[in-house]
């Protein structure tokens, strides 16, 4: 997104309802800043993220897609982090593989207790992918406005 | 040349459809052209020796009809399967997809199959007649040419990086059983990798585009068997061909290919299919590939029952971030 001439990427950020989504929370009750262009979208457990989920955010328009789960053995599921651990490596290297670029999607694992890395994780991030530009490559041309 | 020839074939489908042992075989039948063969489901004798096919063109993988087959009447089902076939046959078997008791599997061995495609380009279009002798096929042509190519030279890709020669599941076997063997099949996978970002964008983005969404890789996969489909869902956002850009390939092909990963068995009916030669199999063998290198050697199928990668983990699994190749 371009506003005066200066361009705001756009992040979705997918939070594990039982850490991140918390740790998101805890952030913002310390009064710790982190950018709003990042759009959170609460999931039950991380490994609700179908890699349908990142192409569709991609293709609606998200410049960044992160992915918010618990550090692995802390799954509220017991087992759902370590799905998604394998899942996400794969199709990470797979969207590398086409060509897209390998930061503008990531994984962190980020606590309940953890406000102020999520705060520091959305910063990073978000730099990063305003370093990158727009997204070109996974673009969808109906759904730009 | 087949090892095997068409008439051991049919002789063995008349004896034990003859002798009750199964109701029905699943074969290959002539299509338009010599080259074109089609799967088939054969009821009696009579249809086998008038229409069953077995030359270098029958690459069809069966095990995938099967499925429904089975669910069909009474009796048994005979299938003939080549090496790679079995792996999909045991996979399958894996996913508890049909019932064992309700299939009859003769294994059958495989010279690798011809690419009709590759045929053409040797010799050119106007083919009209096809017949194999020795390591040659012989191709007429509508000018009245005959011209001979080494079946060698016109191996299908997955063919030429033949994984085994080796049969993991059947109830006789015709010839003789070969051994796993050594391949390269990485090698395309592995030049892809070390090119850069815009170079694999552009190569990508040049084959995928030529995508005609006509799903045949998806309907001819043994693993993409759900009953529902994702990209049958109207409201799925890639379930046409969009005229406007080239999202939807890009979304299809991924989705297709995860879909399949820890699955795959690397049969190569993907690309064997595809109309437009998109090598699709450079997808799956690049999940394949990383598969091994995250999670140890694994191949797909050649265990029964065997526990998929992508529904197993480790404590100590790579973690995404460093899954992708950092180069600097």
């Amino acid at each position: 997104m371009q506003i005066n001439n200066e361009f705001k990427p756009k992040i979705v950020a997918f939070c594990c309802n039982w850490c991140s989504y918390a740790g998101a929370d805890l952030a913002g009750n310390n009064r710790l800043a982190y950018p709003e262009c990042v759009n959170i979208i609460r999931v039950p457990c991380s490994c609700r993220v179908n890699p349908i989920f990142i192409l569709r955010a991609f293709q609606r328009g998200a410049d960044g897609v992160i992915i918010c789960g618990c550090h692995p053995g802390d799954c509220h599921y017991t087992s759902g982090n370590y799905y998604t651990r394998r899942r996400m490596a794969l199709l990470f290297s797979m969207l590398n593989y086409l060509g897209i670029e390998k930061e503008r999607i990531r994984l962190e694992w980020v606590s309940a207790a953890e406000g102020a890395k999520f705060a520091a994780t959305m910063n990073e991030f978000t730099e990063a992918v305003t370093a990158l530009g727009e997204n070109k490559r996974l673009e969808d041309l109906r759904c730009k406005k | 040349m087949q090892k095997i020839t068409c008439e051991s074939l049919i002789e063995k489908a008349c004896e034990l459809i003859e002798n009750g042992t199964v109701s029905r075989v699943i074969g290959w039948k002539k299509g338009e052209f010599d080259y074109d063969l089609t799967p088939a489901v054969f009821a009696n004798a009579d249809e086998i020796k008038k229409n069953f096919i077995y030359n270098d063109f029958s690459g069809a993988n069966f095990s995938k009809y099967l499925i429904k087959e089975t669910r069909k009447g009474e009796g048994k089902v005979l299938v003939f399967l080549k090496p790679c076939d079995t792996y999909s046959f045991n996979q399958l078997l894996t996913e508890h997809r049909f019932d064992r008791e309700k299939v009859y599997a003769v294994g059958i061995p495989c010279e690798g199959m011809a690419d009709i495609a590759k045929v053409k380009a040797a010799v050119g279009d106007g083919i009209l007649k096809i017949t194999s002798e020795g390591d040659e096929l012989i191709v007429e042509n509508l000018y009245g040419d005959v011209n001979k190519v080494k079946l060698a030279d016109v191996l299908a890709e997955r063919c030429v990086n033949c994984k085994s020669k080796k049969h993991t599941a059947y109830d006789e076997l015709m010839g003789e059983d070969g051994e796993i063997l050594d391949n390269n099949r990485f090698d395309e996978v592995e030049k892809l990798e070390n090119m850069t970002e815009d170079e694999r964008f552009a190569f990508w983005q040049n084959e995928l585009s030529r995508c005609i969404r006509c799903n045949a890789c998806r309907d001819v996969c043994p693993a993409c068997t759900c009953e529902k489909c994702v990209f049958d869902n109207p409201k799925s956002g890639v379930e046409n061909k969009a005229i406007a850009d080239s999202f939807e390939e890009k979304m299809f092909h991924i989705i297709r290919a995860f879909h399949v990963a820890g699955r795959c068995t690397d049969c190569g009916e993907c690309s064997r299919v595809c109309p437009q030669n998109i090598p699709l199999h450079l997808l799956n063998r690049k999940f394949i590939k990383d598969i091994n290198t995250f999670y140890g050697e694994y191949q797909a199928g050649e265990v029964e029952g065997s526990r998929a990668p992508l529904v197993n983990y480790t404590e100590e699994d790579i973690e995404p971030n460093d899954a992708v190749k950092r180069e600097e």
